[in-house]
C-alpha cells in the first residue's frame, strides 16, 4: 500500500504531480492511499513513486473536470479522481459512459462545483475601502461550499479590471492590485467592513423590485439558498418584505378605484388622430398613409406595415406584382427583395428605368403563414384581392398611366376583378375602361421557383421581352 | 412636466421608479457577445451566460438594474400603474442619475447591467433620445462593458432605434396585449402596428449590421455589433379575453417576423390604484407557466401551434398538466416509443423528457443498450415517462391507453388551488 499525502487541499497541479507520477509508476488505485497534509507525514510518506517512464495521455475534458472537482472538500476526491483517471489511461470512451457510477460521480461533483462557482460569481458582495492614485478600493467577504477562490478570480478580474478588489474567504484571498492578480491565505470577516453607503439603495431596489402579489418563496430558496443570506444585504429584507405582502395586496383589492388623475388632459394634448376623409385622398403621399391606417380585411393584423405604391404621380407605366413580401413588410417600400431584384433586373435588360415607373401591389398587406423563424407567403384569395382593389384604384386615378403591366394572376385579378389564367391572356394587349392598356406576364417570383436551370433561363429570357414589349407600347 | 425635479433625493427616486418598472418580467441578461474589460481603465464583462445575482421573494431573478427613467406618462394604458389617469407618485431620473446608480451597484457585484425603460414624456422620439443617452454615457465616457437592455419606444425614429442598437446587448418593444382588439380598448394611444414597425426596424438594424460585416473590407476596423443579444417581447396574460391560443397565434407570429429572442408572458397582477376596468384577481400564475411550456414546445421541440392546441380546450391550455402531457394523451397511437430506437424528434414528444435528456440519450445509447435503471441517471424522473416508453426491461403494456392515465398526472383539485 503506497501512501500520499496532499499538502494542499484543492491545488490541482499538486494532485496531478502525483498522479501522473503514480500512473506512470503503474500504481493501482487500490494500492494508494490518500491523506490530508492536517494528518501528518510527508508527501510521499516512505518511498517516493517511481519517476515517470512515459506522458499518459488524458481527454481533456477530463483533466478540465479534475481541474475543479478537486476542490470538492470530501476526503474521498483524489483518491476517486485518482481511480478515474487509472481507468480513463485504459478504457476508451470512459467519459461518453454516463451510466457508469464512477463517471455519475464525476459528472454530478462537477455539477456540483460548477454550481458553487456560479453563486459565488452571482454573491459576492463588495465593500468600497476608499480611493487611492485615480483607483478605486473594494473588499468582500465570502463562504464558498468548496475550495474554489482560484476558479473565480480570472471572472472578478475580467470584470473589475479598472478597480482594485479583494475577495477574502475562511481559506484562501485573492487580491487584484495595480493590475496584478494575487491568491493568498484565508481571512476573516472582521477584514473587510461591514457596511457600504450604496447598500441602502441596494436595499430600496430589492424591495421596490418586490411583486407582494405573487409570492414564491420556494423558487427563491431553490436558486438563492439560505445559507448564503448572511453575506448578502439584500437578505434582511426578505423577512419585512413577506410579513408585509398580505396586507399590501389586501390594500390594493380595498382600495376603491380613485378617480382619474385630474392632471391627466393636460398631459395627453397630443392628437393622434390623422385620418383623412375618402375625398381628401388627392395625393398620393394622401393614400400612403391612410392605407396605413387600413382595416378592411384581418391581413392587416400580423402584417408590419401596409406598403403603398412607389413612384412619380406622372408615370406613363403602372407594374402591378401580387402583395409585399417579408422585405417589403419589413422595410415598407414595393418591390425590395428577392423578387424585386429579379424585376430591377429584367426592367433593366429591357430598357426600362425603374424610377420613372408607378410600382404597386394588388394586396397591401403582407398575408403569410408562421413557421418557426420564417414567414412563408401566402397566395391572397379573391376576395382580400377585391376588397383592397379600392386602393389600387385610388392609385390608378391619381397616376392614370397609360399601361399596366400586370404580375402574376393576383395583379391582373387586383386590376380587371376577374379571375383569368396568364396564358390565356399573355401576348395580347387588352384595353380597360377608360382606355388605358395592360399587358399581362408572369410575376418574377415564378422565376425564384423554377428548379431547372434552362427552364428558368427560357422564362427569364419572356418575362424580359415581354417587359421590352410593354416599353414600346407605351413610348 | 408639472414636477419639481430635485423635490426628491436619488433614493426617493429609486424607490417610486423600480417599484414601477417591477411589471416587466424580462430580466435575462443572456445570449449577448463575450467581452470584458481586461485592459482598460473601465469594468463591465458580459460572459455568454447571464448571472441572476440575486432573487426577491416573488421568485423573480434580479440580474438587472431595472428601472424607469421616469413614470410620467401621457399614454393611458389601462393595465399599467403608470398611466396618464394614476394617482402614483411620480419621479424622474437624470441620464446622469441612472448612469451613477448602474456604476455604483454594478461594481459592488450587484448587477449584470442596466434594463432601461421609460413612460412616454413629451414625445416617442424625445423619450428614445434621453434612454439612448443613458447607454451612449454608460459605453462611451465610462467604458462599461456590462449588459444593456433598453426599451425601445414604439413609434420611435427608426434612426434612434439604429442607435439604440449600437450601444444596447437587447431591445425590446412589448405587445401588452396579445390581440388587436384587447390593445385598442386597454391601451388607446398604443397601435399596434406601430408596435410592429418598431420591431420591424429592429430586425432591418440587425440584418444591415450584419451585411455591413460580411460585405467590409479587409484591414478596415470592424462594425459595431447591433444589439447581440436581440429583442424580445412581453405580453400580459389575464388582464383580457384573450385565450391561449391568441397569445400564442401572435407570439408564433412574433417570432416569425422580427426573429425575437423570447416572448414573456406575464400574468396580469392587480396594480395599486387600478383601472376600473380591470380584474381584481390574483395573477394566473399557473396559466403564465404553462404558456412558457407552450412556447418552449414551439421553440425546442418542434410543435406546431396547431399541435399544441389538439391538448387544449376551447383555445384555453390544461391548468392541470403540462401541454406535452396534454398533447400525448390525445395521441396515444403513438405510444409507447422504443428508447433505444426512436429518432431524436419523438423521443422529444416523450412527456418526461427534455431537451438535454433527449441528448443524453442519444449520445449514450450508441454505447449500448439502455435500460430502466441508466434512465434514471440521465432523467429527472422515471415515473413520469413510464406508459409513453419501451426500454429492454420495460414494457408499459395496458397502461400506456389506461382510462386514468390523466389522473395519474394531475394533482388533486386542492392542491392545484394551492400552487396558484
Amino acid at each position: 500500500m503506497k501512501e500520499v499525502v496532499l499538502e494542499r487541499p484543492g491545488d490541482f497541479a499538486e494532485w496531478r504531480g502525483v498522479a501522473r507520477a503514480l500512473l506512470a509508476g503503474g500504481v493501482a488505485p487500490e494500492d494508494v492511499s490518500w491523506r490530508g497534509a492536517e494528518e501528518g507525514a510527508s508527501l510521499f510518506g516512505d518511498e517516493a513513486p517511481a519517476a515517470s517512464a512515459g506522458a499518459v495521455t488524458l481527454p481533456r475534458e477530463l483533466l478540465a473536470m479534475a481541474d475543479r472537482v478537486i476542490c470538492h472538500r470530501g476526503a474521498e476526491v483524489p483518491a476517486r479522481l485518482y481511480r478515474l483517471v487509472w481507468r480513463a489511461a485504459r478504457e476508451r470512451q470512459l467519459l461518453a459512459r454516463t451510466t457508469d457510477a464512477d463517471v455519475d460521480w464525476l459528472r454530478k461533483t462537477d455539477k456540483m462545483i460548477r454550481r458553487d462557482i456560479h453563486k459565488m460569481h452571482a454573491f459576492v458582495r463588495f465593500r468600497r475601502l476608499g480611493e487611492g492614485e485615480g483607483r478605486e478600493r473594494f473588499a468582500a467577504w465570502f463562504e464558498p461550499d468548496h475550495r474554489i477562490l482560484r476558479l473565480t478570480a480570472p471572472f472578478f478580474q475580467r470584470r473589475f479590471y479598472g478597480m482594485d478588489w479583494a475577495i477574502v474567504t475562511p481559506d484562501a484571498r485573492a487580491i487584484w492590485q495595480d493590475e496584478v492578480l494575487t491568491l493568498g491565505p484565508g481571512g476573516t470577516r472582521g477584514e473587510v467592513p461591514d457596511s457600504d453607503v450604496v447598500e441602502d439603495q441596494w436595499r430600496t431596489y430589492y424591495g421596490a423590485i418586490f411583486n407582494p402579489a405573487r409570492v414564491k418563496i420556494d423558487a427563491m430558496r431553490a436558486e438563492m439558498p439560505k445559507k448564503y443570506w448572511h453575506n448578502l444585504p439584500e437578505a434582511q429584507e426578505i423577512a419585512p418584505l413577506l410579513a408585509g405582502a398580505g396586507a399590501r395586496v389586501e390594500r390594493m383589492r380595498e382600495a376603491a378605484v380613485s378617480a382619474a388623475n385630474p392632471r391627466t388632459e393636460k398631459w395627453r394634448t397630443r392628437v393622434a388622430d390623422d385620418l383623412l376623409l375618402d375625398d381628401e385622398l388627392t395625393s398620393l403621399d394622401a393614400v400612403a398613409r391612410a392605407v396605413g391606417g387600413c382595416t378592411r380585411c384581418p391581413l392587416h393584423c400580423n402584417a408590419t406595415q401596409a406598403v403603398a405604391g412607389e413612384g412619380p404621380v406622372a408615370a406613363r407605366i403602372m407594374v402591378v406584382g401580387e402583395q409585399p413580401g417579408d422585405q417589403e413588410d419589413l422595410q415598407g417600400r414595393p418591390f425590395v427583395g428577392p423578387a424585386g431584384q429579379v424585376l430591377n433586373e429584367a426592367m433593366g435588360e429591357a430598357g426600362l428605368d425603374r424610377r420613372r415607373m408607378f410600382l404597386t401591389n394588388a394586396v397591401k398587406h403582407f398575408k403569410f403563414e408562421p413557421r418557426g423563424k420564417r414567414r412563408l407567403h401566402q397566395n391572397p384569395t379573391s376576395g382580400e384581392i377585391d376588397m383592397c382593389r379600392w386602393w389600387l384604384d385610388k392609385e390608378r386615378a391619381l397616376v392614370q398611366p397609360e399601361l399596366i403591366v400586370t404580375l402574376g394572376a393576383s395583379a391582373l385579378r387586383g386590376v380587371t376583378g376577374k379571375s383569368a389564367s396568364i396564358k390565356s391572356m399573355r401576348g395580347q394587349v387588352h384595353e380597360l375602361a377608360g382606355g388605358t392598356k395592360l399587358v399581362a406576364t408572369i410575376h418574377p417570383s415564378f422565376l425564384l421557383r423554377l428548379p431547372d436551370r434552362d427552364r428558368a433561363a427560357e422564362e427569364r429570357a419572356a418575362f424580359v421581352a415581354d417587359l421590352a414589349w410593354a416599353r414600346s407600347l407605351a413610348a | 412636466m408639472p414636477m419639481d425635479m430635485s423635490s426628491k433625493t436619488t433614493l426617493q427616486k429609486l424607490a417610486v421608479l423600480a417599484d414601477a418598472a417591477k411589471y416587466d418580467a424580462s430580466c435575462a441578461s443572456s445570449g449577448t457577445v463575450k467581452r470584458d474589460s481586461v485592459g482598460t481603465k473601465g469594468i463591465g464583462s458580459t460572459e455568454g451566460m447571464g448571472i441572476c445575482h440575486s432573487y426577491a421573494p416573488d421568485g423573480r431573478c434580479i440580474s438587472l438594474l431595472k428601472i424607469l427613467l421616469t413614470n410620467f406618462c401621457v399614454y393611458d394604458c389601462r393595465f399599467c400603474i403608470n398611466r396618464a389617469s394614476s394617482n402614483v407618485e411620480r419621479a424622474r431620473f437624470s441620464p446622469q442619475e441612472v448612469v451613477t446608480l448602474t456604476l455604483d451597484f454594478y461594481k459592488r457585484n450587484y448587477i449584470e447591467g442596466l434594463f432601461l425603460s421609460s413612460g412616454i414624456i413629451r414625445s416617442e422620439d424625445y423619450t428614445m433620445e434621453q434612454l439612448v443617452e443613458v447607454a451612449r454615457i454608460l459605453r462611451e465616457e465610462h467604458r462599461f462593458q456590462g449588459y444593456i437592455h433598453l426599451k425601445t419606444i414604439a413609434g420611435a425614429d427608426p434612426a434612434l432605434v439604429a442607435l439604440a442598437g449600437l450601444y444596447a446587448d437587447r431591445l425590446s418593444t412589448n405587445v401588452e396585449l396579445p390581440t388587436e382588439a384587447g390593445l385598442e380598448s386597454f391601451a388607446p394611444e398604443k397601435k399596434p402596428a406601430t408596435i410592429r414597425k418598431t420591431m420591424a426596424s429592429v430586425r432591418v438594424g440587425a440584418e444591415d449590421a450584419l451585411e455591413a460585416a460580411k460585405s467590409r473590407l479587409i484591414g478596415k476596423a470592424k462594425p459595431p455589433r447591433f444589439a447581440p443579444a436581440g429583442q424580445s417581447t412581453q405580453m400580459i396574460v389575464g388582464a383580457d379575453a384573450a385565450r391561449d391560443d391568441d397569445i400564442l397565434a401572435t407570439a408564433d407570429n412574433l417570432y416569425s417576423g422580427y426573429h425575437l429572442r423570447r416572448v414573456y408572458y406575464s400574468a396580469y397582477s392587480p396594480i395599486p390604484d387600478a383601472s376600473s376596468a380591470l380584474p381584481p384577481v390574483r395573477p394566473p400564475l399557473m396559466r403564465e407557466h404553462r404558456l412558457y411550456q407552450a412556447d418552449w414546445l414551439l421553440r425546442f421541440y418542434g410543435f406546431a401551434r396547431s399541435e399544441i392546441m389538439e391538448g387544449a380546450s376551447g383555445g384555453m391550455l390544461d391548468l392541470a398538466i403540462d401541454p406535452k402531457l396534454a398533447w400525448a394523451l390525445m395521441k396515444r397511437d403513438i405510444f409507447p416509443v422504443d428508447i433505444n430506437r426512436a429518432p431524436r424528434e419523438l423521443l422529444l414528444r416523450v412527456p418526461g423528457l427534455g431537451t438535454r435528456a433527449v441528448d443524453r440519450i442519444v449520445a449514450v445509447r450508441r454505447t449500448g443498450a439502455l435500460r430502466l435503471g441508466d434512465l434514471a441517471k440521465l432523467t429527472a424522473s422515471v415515473k413520469k415517462i413510464l406508459p409513453f416508453i419501451v426500454t429492454p426491461d420495460w414494457r408499459p403494456g395496458k397502461l400506456t391507453d389506461s382510462a386514468d392515465l390523466r389522473a395519474r398526472f394531475a394533482p388533486p383539485a386542492e392542491q392545484l388551488a394551492l400552487a396558484l
